[in-house]
Formats: C-alpha cells, sequence, structure tokens
C-alpha cells in the first residue's frame, strides 16, 4: 500500500469520526422518538455559524466554543421538541418529513438572510499545521477535532449508560408502555432526549467549522451525509453512527482514490441501497 | 480611491453633467445622446438565493452601482431586480413577470440552464436579452433572434487560457513538465473540462496532462482529491474551480505539502474572490488566473472601480461584477441609439452594437450573427498581497508575473 | 349533482384562463397544473397504497432523460420517445419497488431507499457525458409559435392545454381506479397490511402496481418538463429538491383524496408568487425572505390543518364525505 494512499486513509477515518459525532445526534433522536430529523444537516450548519460567530468575535477557538454550543443547542432542541415536534410524534411519517422540511427551509434561508451567501469558515492559528508520523502526514486540525469529537461520543455513551435519565431514556426507547407504567415522564424524557442529539450536532457543527467552510446549502448536503452513516451503523445504534462514520469515510477515500472522486458519493449511495435492502437495521443495529 | 477622483460633474448640471461625463468615458462624443424622456426598464435576473446565491449576489452588487453611471452617461436606466431562487420554475415565471411589469429588455441570469429557460421567454415575447454571465455555448446555437451574449463561451476561455500560461513561460523563462487537471463536475467545470480535453493537444502546449481528476464541489472536503493530484507528481496544477472550493483545494495542498510550481486557473471563479483571500492569507497569494477582467486604465473602469469601491468597501471588484455592468451598458447604449425604449428598436439596433470603450479588456462589443461577442479577451490575474492583479496582457499589467511561485513553507 | 356542477365550473374556468391570463400568468398556471399533475402520480403511490416515496424525481427525470435524449441524437417525435421514457421509469420503480417490498423494508427506511436511489442516479447522470452530465442536456428549442403535438414543440399555449389535458386525465383516471378492484386493495393495504393479506390479496403486487403506475405517470411529467423547459441538469431533474416539489401539493392538500394534490398546488404555486410580491410591495428586498415566509407558511399548514386543506374545506362548504366517492372509506 503507498504513503499516499495510507495517508488518505487515515483522513478519512478522523473526518469519518467528526461526521460521526454528527451522526450520533440522529441515530439517538430516531431511536427514542422515533423522529427522523430531516433538518439535521440544516442544523448543523446553524451550529457551524455560531461557531464562526464566536471564533470571529470573540476570537474564542471551535474546541474551546464546543460546550458552549453544544449546551445552547441542548436549549434549542428541548425547547423545538416541547414546542412543535412533541404534536407531530403520533402523526404519519410524511407529516413529519413535511415539518422537518419547513424547519430546513426556514434554517438555510433564515442563514442566507443573516450571514450573506458567502462561505464562513474559521480560521485557528493551526488551522495549516501537520504532524509527521513515520512516513504520514496527519493534519493536526483533524486530529484534535476527531480526538474531541470522540470524547465527546464516549461521554454520551456514558451518560446514557450510568445516569439515571440516561436509563430513563433507554427505558423509554426499548418499551414506551413499560416506561409509562412505571411513571416516568415521557414528554419531558423526548425533550431531553431530542436535545441531546441537537447537542451532538451543536457539538459536531462546533468542530466541522474548523474543516469546512459553511454557506447556506451545506446543510441539506450534511444531511443526506448523516443518513447514510446512520443507516449503515444501524438507526438507533450508537456505536454503529461511530463505525458507520469511519466506514463512511474510508469508503469515500477509496472511491476516490480509485475511481473518479467526484463519484465518491455515488459509492456511498450505493452502500446505503445494499444495506437497506440486505440488512436494513444496519451493521450493528438490534433484531427488532 | 480617493471619491474626489471621480471623474463626473455632479447631476446638479445635469446637461453639463451628461456631456462632461460622456466625453469623458469617450462614449457620447461625436453621437448626442438622444435623451429618451423615461429611463430604460432593465429587468435583471439572477440566482440570489439558493444554490448560487453567491454569484448572483455578486452580480448584483454590479448592477447597483451602474445605474447612476448611466444616468451620467446621459443614459438613463431602472432596474427591476428579480430572483430565479437558482430554480428554473421560477426563473421562467418571474422572466414572464417582469416582460408583464413593463421591462423592456431583460439581463441575466448567470446560470446556462437557467439563462436558456428566461431565453425562451424572451424570444416568444420579442424582447431582448443581453447575457452577463452564462459559458455553455448552446445557447448561442439556438438560432435564437433576441439572444445577445458578451461572456465568452467556454472553448474560447480555456483557448485564450492556455495561450496565456505559454506568454507566462515565455516571459519567466520557466516551464513545467507535466501538469494535473482538477476541475469542479459542475455545469461549468464540466464545460470548460469538455474545451481543454478537446482543444489541449491542438494548442502545442509544452507538456502534457498526465491526469484530469473531477471532484464534486459540494463534497465535504478535497483531501483524496488533492492526495491523488500530488501522486501524479505533476508540477503544474490547473484548475477549473466554482468558488470556495478553490479554498479546499489550497488549504489542502499546504496542509500535505503539495508544491507545484504554480496554481493557475484557465478561465475559473474562485481563486480572485473575497473569501479566498481572507480563509487563506499568505497562501492566497501567487495564485493565478486567466479570465476576462477589468481593464484598470480606462477612464469607465475607474469609474466604475470608484462607485463600487464607494458603495461595497468590503467587496472586491470581479469578474461578475464587470460582465453586470457591461450587460446594462449594453442595453443603455442600444436603447440611446435607437431612441427609444421600444423591445422591437432595441431588437433592430443591437446588433450593431459597436462599443469601443467599454470596462473590460478586450476589443469594442459588438455580435456576431447568432448574438456572440467575439471580442471578449482574457487576462492573467495573480493574486500580491490578499489583491487580484493585472499581469498580462502587458498594456493592462500592474504587476510583474512571479513564476514559479514559491513553496508554502517559503513565505514569511 | 352539486359536485358535478363544482367540478364543471372548476375545469371551465381553467379552460378559460388563458383568455383572461396574460403571458405571466399563464406561466404560473403551467407550473400549477404540472405540479396538481405529480402529486396526483405520487398521491397514488403514497395516498392510496400508503408507500412513503421522497425519491420521485427518479421517475420524472428517468422519463424526461430518456425521451430527450432519443430526440436530441436521432430527432425521434416525442409522441414516439414518451413510450420509451415511461418504460424505463416503470421497469426502475419496478426494481426499487421489488427490492423494497421483497425484503421487507418498510416505512422511514423505505423512504430513504428511494431517496437513495434517486441520489444514486442523479451521480450518474452527472458522468454519463453523451447526455451531457453536469453540463446539461439541451433540446433545440426551434419554433415557438406553430403546434406540434408529435414533437412536443410550440407555443406556451399549447404547453397549458397539455399539461391542464395531463392534470384532468390523472384525476379521472385515479378516480375511476378508487372505484376498481386494485383501488379497493390498496386502500385495504394502507388501512392494514396484515388484514389485507388475511383477506387473500396480493400485498406485494398492489404495491408493486401502486409504484410502477405511479412511476410511469411521473416519467410522463418529466417529459413534459424537459420539452417545456428544453434543458436538462442531473440535479433539476433528480435533485432531493424536485421530490419535495412534488410531494408538497398533495400533502398540503390533503393526502389520498382526488382533489387535495389539485388544490394544494392551486394554494402553493400562487403563494409563492404572492409571497414575492407581498415582500417586494412592502419594500423588502432581502434575498430568502421568499422562502423563509414560505417556509413558514408550510410550518402552518402543516401544524393546523394536518389532514390537509381539502378536507377542512369540503367541511366547510358541506360537502358530505359519506357520498364523496373519492376517499373510498
Amino acid at each position: 500500500m503507498s504513503i499516499d494512499l495510507a495517508n488518505q486513509i487515515v483522513t478519512g477515518i478522523l473526518t469519518g469520526l467528526v461526521y460521526s459525532l454528527m451522526a450520533l445526534g440522529l441515530s439517538v433522536i430516531f431511536g427514542v422518538v422515533r423522529v427522523v430529523n430531516f433538518a439535521h444537516g440544516e442544523m448543523t450548519a446553524l451550529a457551524m455559524y455560531a461557531a464562526w460567530a464566536l471564533a470571529t468575535w470573540l476570537d474564542l477557538d471551535p474546541l474551546l466554543g464546543m460546550p458552549l454550543i453544544a449546551l445552547v443547542m441542548f436549549g434549542c432542541g428541548y425547547l423545538l421538541q416541547r414546542g412543535l415536534i412533541d404534536s407531530f410524534i403520533a402523526k404519519p411519517e410524511h407529516m413529519q418529513f413535511i415539518l422537518l422540511v419547513s424547519l430546513a427551509i426556514i434554517m438555510v434561508n433564515g442563514s442566507l438572510l443573516a450571514f450573506g451567501p458567502d462561505a464562513h469558515g474559521v480560521q485557528v492559528s493551526y488551522g495549516f499545521d501537520t504532524y509527521e508520523m513515520g512516513p504520514l502526514l496527519v493534519d493536526k486540525v483533524r486530529l484534535l477535532a476527531a480526538a474531541a469529537s470522540l470524547a465527546f461520543s464516549l461521554a454520551l455513551m456514558v451518560f446514557f449508560r450510568r445516569s439515571k435519565t440516561g436509563k430513563a431514556i433507554r427505558a423509554c426507547a426499548d418499551n414506551l408502555v413499560g416506561a409509562r407504567v412505571i411513571g416516568l415522564d415521557v414528554r419531558r424524557l423526548y425533550a431531553v432526549t431530542f436535545g441531546i442529539g441537537t447537542a451532538c450536532v451543536g457539538a459536531a457543527g462546533a468542530l466541522l467549522s474548523m474543516l469546512i467552510d459553511v454557506m447556506p446549502p451545506t446543510g441539506p448536503e450534511l444531511t443526506l451525509l448523516a443518513f447514510i452513516i446512520v443507516i449503515v451503523g444501524g438507526l438507533g445504534s450508537m456505536t454503529g453512527a461511530l463505525l458507520g462514520g469511519v466506514l463512511i469515510g474510508v469508503s469515500e477515500v477509496l472511491a476516490g482514490y480509485f475511481l473518479m472522486p467526484s463519484m465518491k458519493s455515488m459509492f456511498s449511495f450505493a452502500i446505503l441501497i445494499v444495506v437497506l435492502v440486505a440488512r436494513p437495521q444496519g451493521l450493528l443495529g438490534g433484531r427488532k | 480611491m480617493p471619491v474626489s477622483r471621480f471623474p463626473f460633474v455632479s447631476r446638479r448640471d445635469f446637461l453639463a453633467g451628461t456631456a462632461a461625463g460622456a466625453a469623458a468615458l469617450g462614449v457620447g462624443g461625436s453621437l448626442r445622446p438622444a435623451r429618451a424622456a423615461q429611463p430604460l426598464k432593465v429587468g435583471l435576473l439572477l440566482p440570489l438565493s439558493g444554490s448560487l446565491a453567491r454569484e448572483g449576489q455578486s452580480c448584483k452588487r454590479g448592477a447597483d452601482v451602474t445605474p447612476a453611471l448611466m444616468a451620467d452617461l446621459g443614459m438613463p436606466v431602472q432596474l427591476m431586480i428579480a430572483d430565479t431562487e437558482t430554480n428554473l420554475d421560477t426563473a421562467r415565471t418571474r422572466a414572464e413577470k417582469l416582460i408583464a411589469d413593463g421591462a423592456e429588455v431583460l439581463i441575466g441570469a448567470f446560470e446556462s440552464a437557467q439563462t436558456l429557460a428566461v431565453a425562451q421567454v424572451c424570444e416568444q415575447r420579442g424582447v431582448p436579452l443581453v447575457i452577463n454571465i452564462a459559458a455553455a455555448p448552446n445557447i448561442t446555437e439556438q438560432g435564437f433572434k433576441t439572444v445577445f451574449r458578451n461572456f465568452p463561451t467556454a472553448p474560447r476561455l480555456v483557448t485564450e487560457g492556455l495561450a496565456l500560461m505559454k506568454e507566462m513561460f515565455k516571459t519567466s523563462g520557466t516551464t513545467p513538465s507535466k501538469a494535473v487537471f482538477m476541475h469542479n463536475n459542475d455545469t461549468f467545470g464540466t464545460a470548460m473540462a469538455g474545451a481543454v480535453g478537446k482543444l489541449f493537444p491542438t494548442l502545442e502546449m509544452p507538456f502534457p496532462i498526465v491526469e484530469t481528476i473531477s471532484y464534486d464541489g459540494a463534497a465535504r472536503d478535497l483531501a483524496v482529491e488533492v492526495g491523488k493530484a500530488k501522486a501524479t507528481g505533476a508540477d503544474l496544477l490547473i484548475l477549473v474551480a466554482h468558488g470556495e472550493d478553490s479554498i479546499k483545494v489550497i488549504r489542502e495542498m499546504v496542509k500535505q505539502r503539495f508544491e507545484p510550481k504554480a496554481v493557475v486557473s484557465p478561465g475559473s471563479p474562485g481563486m480572485y474572490e473575497v473569501q479566498f483571500y481572507k480563509t487563506l492569507g499568505k497562501y492566497a497569494d501567487y495564485s493565478l488566473t486567466n479570465l476576462p477582467w477589468i481593464n484598470p486604465h480606462t477612464k469607465m473602469s475607474q469609474a466604475l472601480l470608484t462607485a463600487f469601491g464607494k458603495a461595497y468597501p468590503d467587496a472586491l471588484f470581479e469578474m461578475n461584477v464587470g460582465f453586470t455592468f457591461e450587460a446594462i451598458l449594453i442595453a443603455a447604449d442600444a436603447a440611446r441609439r435607437a431612441g427609444s425604449t421600444n423591445p422591437k428598436a432595441l431588437l433592430d439596433v443591437l446588433p450593431t452594437t459597436n462599443i469601443a470603450d467599454h470596462v473590460m479588456i478586450g476589443g469594442p462589443i459588438v455580435f456576431d450573427a447568432k448574438g456572440q461577442n467575439t471580442n471578449t479577451r482574457s487576462a492573467t490575474i495573480q493574486n500580491f498581497g490578499g489583491r487580484p492583479k493585472v499581469v498580462f496582457p502587458a498594456e493592462a499589467a500592474e504587476a510583474r508575473v512571479v513564476f514559479p511561485a514559491p513553496g508554502w513553507q517559503q513565505r514569511g | 349533482m352539486r359536485r358535478r356542477i363544482a367540478l364543471l365550473a372548476l375545469l371551465s374556468a381553467f379552460v378559460l384562463a388563458p383568455l383572461a391570463a396574460g403571458p405571466y400568468l399563464l406561466s404560473v398556471l403551467v407550473v400549477v397544473m404540472y405540479m396538481a399533475y405529480l402529486g396526483q402520480a405520487w398521491n397514488i403511490m403514497m395516498g392510496f397504497a400508503g408507500q412513503l416515496s421522497l425519491g420521485h424525481s427518479l421517475y420524472g427525470g428517468l422519463g424526461a432523460y430518456v425521451t430527450a435524449a432519443l430526440f436530441v441524437n436521432w430527432g425521434v417525435p416525442a409522441v414516439l420517445g414518451l413510450p420509451a421514457g415511461i418504460a424505463v421509469a416503470v421497469a426502475a420503480g419496478a426494481v426499487v419497488g421489488a427490492l423494497g417490498f421483497r425484503f421487507g423494508v418498510k416505512g422511514v427506511y423505505f423512504a430513504l431507499l428511494t431517496i437513495a436511489f434517486a441520489e444514486f442516479t442523479r451521480v450518474l447522470f452527472e458522468h454519463i457525458p453523451s447526455l451531457g452530465g453536469t453540463g446539461g442536456l439541451f433540446l433545440p428549442v426551434g419554433s415557438r409559435d406553430g403546434v406540434d403535438l408529435l414533437r412536443l414543440r410550440g407555443h406556451p399555449l399549447m404547453f397549458y392545454y397539455l399539461i391542464l389535458a395531463m392534470a384532468v386525465g390523472a384525476f379521472l383516471l385515479c378516480r375511476r381506479l378508487l372505484a376498481c378492484r386494485i383501488g379497493y386493495q390498496w386502500l385495504a393495504v394502507r388501512e392494514d397490511q396484515e388484514a389485507a393479506q388475511a383477506l387473500g390479496i396480493n400485498v406485494f403486487r398492489a404495491k408493486l402496481a401502486a409504484v410502477m403506475l405511479s412511476a410511469g405517470l411521473t416519467a410522463a411529467g418529466g417529459v413534459f418538463f424537459a420539452f417545456y423547459y428544453n434543458t436538462l441538469f442531473p440535479t433539476q431533474a433528480f435533485g432531493m429538491g424536485r421530490s419535495i416539489d412534488i410531494i408538497l401539493a398533495p400533502i398540503v392538500g390533503g393526502l389520498g383524496t382526488l382533489f387535495g394534490p389539485i388544490l394544494g398546488a392551486l394554494i402553493l404555486t400562487p403563494l409563492g408568487e404572492l409571497i414575492t410580491w407581498g415582500t417586494e410591495a412592502l419594500g423588502f428586498k432581502a434575498a430568502g425572505l421568499k422562502q423563509l415566509c414560505y417556509g413558514l407558511s408550510l410550518l402552518a399548514i402543516v401544524k393546523f390543518l394536518p389532514d390537509g386543506v381539502w378536507p377542512w374545506l369540503r367541511r366547510r362548504i358541506g360537502f358530505d364525505p359519506a357520498d364523496d366517492e373519492e376517499e373510498g372509506t
């Protein structure tokens, strides 16, 4: 294997880990609330704008801004679920779809009005640095972003395993009727879950702002990407989302390297089709 | 640029101002401006929102400063701006709406598909369309009688872009040994790639293209693409970008330490835009783009640049601005010559357009039988200190070309 | 009876509309009818058979590309190219449907499958140089004055009456279908698939029939699109945006009803125009504001009229749903 290819694969893994965090949010929301967030990428784009604003006006490194943005996005998600999405949970999928598509339209054009059509990216002082690890060249920004993403994901997993709220949320996902019977406040837990999902999006957006520039059309692109990752990994599975992100990151690198790069997303959609047909629960999804 | 250098007389003294302005710009000279009582109603169609919002809004900035300049020339215009939303359905209905609202000439529409949709409406309604920007050759091959394009087709852009590269090698005494060609796989990128594929073998270029890499502009990052280009060992990168993707390419090149002798575009947007300079800083310097550009040395362009700088202190002048200005100039000039703002009268005189004094580098604006201006000409611009400067052709040059460019690590 | 009269009045209004409407209103009406037609086609799959397709642009795009490519490369008139375009789209529908239904891909997963196929095809077509790739496929425009229905070249009025006829045809077809055996089977599948199975309905076949029929009708709409605009680009033809446009009218109008898609199209397209007009009249020129308001309106409609406008309106104007044959329930 050539050094070039090895370099690219490392890049693919690191980038994939950041996308995983975004996809994780989608997975958590679907796994518990059973709503497919078709405005996921648009929310990520909003978080990227937030990271850009913090970096530009307060000179705050997105790595430090990440917890703050995640917290704010948690609040937004919580309120959104409470105020709007909650009444759609029992409705058929196409209604949820239209609801979230209208939200997406509002977010895309709202950001066009607020930030204009130009690309916004965060320039950190170490933005162009690379580490030499033996023969490999590892991009510093990607490495830090991937590490932060991994840390956030792990913290979330611990939360779901250990904390009382986390356990209650999992109970809702496993057995909704049972959860109601034992007196859990399902509405609140759903709002918390949605908030956690958007917090993932907030954190991922902060990290992504260092890797790619955000413009109004960035959102829809990311939505589709999040779907591919989550379906491949398994909707509702947390480790699945992580694995899916890395897999898609690497497969896009391989497709770009051996085929024409402009065809790499076609390759991802092909994987999506195969997984949906052959193993709809995803690679790590549970039995249903 | 100080405002006082603005060559026009204030509009208080209208007649004198008109004459002075016209003389200063060399347009009105012998032709007495046949001032129409009412201004020419110009309908401008641009993608102000949707995926091409960035480009559309940059065109609009050019349009916004134009009416004042036209008024000073004694050619009053009234702009009616409509948003195509980067959508075919909307482009068509907006065109019909503008005509229904009294637009006497349409200008637009930046992108080829929407331009063709608008062109069909214009053809149907007998209203002239002056295309500001749209490079697909097909548009002027449809036999339309109402369509006039003051923008080079993709093959022309490529031919001139490659010729300018040869001139650069000759002047600098350095010739690269092999090139890699990266292009965005969008409408414009594909048209350019097609032209490169067809024309490159016929132009006796001193180096081969060892690999062509097409990439998806919406791709989240371009690490693999740049890695692939680096692996070819090429010492020249020919890049046809769309906009912000050029930032992604350069950023990855720095990170992956891919240092060809130069990055040069045979005529695409991206490497001369504000965002490019802001994001990349010193790494933005020395990139080269061969494309139609404003001739900084004419009086009319000085006036345009001043007005533009005053209205948009944070924006940089770019090609979109210049061509949108010129499209309005062409329409206004036709109205002046026709002595009427009637669309039929405009259509009668538009084929005989001959504007010697305008802002972009190139010969007089004239249209061939198909409505294509064949006198557009590309220049080479190179980035220095976060600004684009003309380096070729010699008569418009503002700086001397630097080739090969210093490596990423050697930049202070 | 009242229903008949109302229908006839509406139809004559549309037939006579060009007399009153200028070219601008006519171009808006073309889009309205186009959306109503596509909505009707999509409604067969989702509204009747209950299968959510979010990638319907796939079928319209295939029909458009096949017919247009035949015309551009070999001069095959549209009327002959149309069956080929429809055949390809129906085959694609059969593949998507068979894969989905045979392997039990349901609900959201099926919807994502349809998106995946549409997006896959979009990128694929971006890499077919003979069809123009991302550079686009341009149809020679030719004369815009005559009426040449065989080659689909002619005056905008011709296109208006054509799409009006298509919309009316789709409406009548759907009405007929709902009164047929297959119509009842679809509704049974939609309401309760297992119960339908138990009744001896071949669920797989019923669903497949819905997808294929819907795909074929959508393909014809795509052909109209190609010959009306004379350009085809993979993003415009297969993009997610096109799919969303297709499903908005029937959902806003009222899913599963015959009038829903027409009413939805009649609301949404003029709504966009009205918002543009309104924001401009109020002096707001910011780009994006129109779509922002459009998104808010959409949000309000789904929030306050979740069943769609038609079922609500029907109650208000006193059409009794009981003898409303369209519902079938």
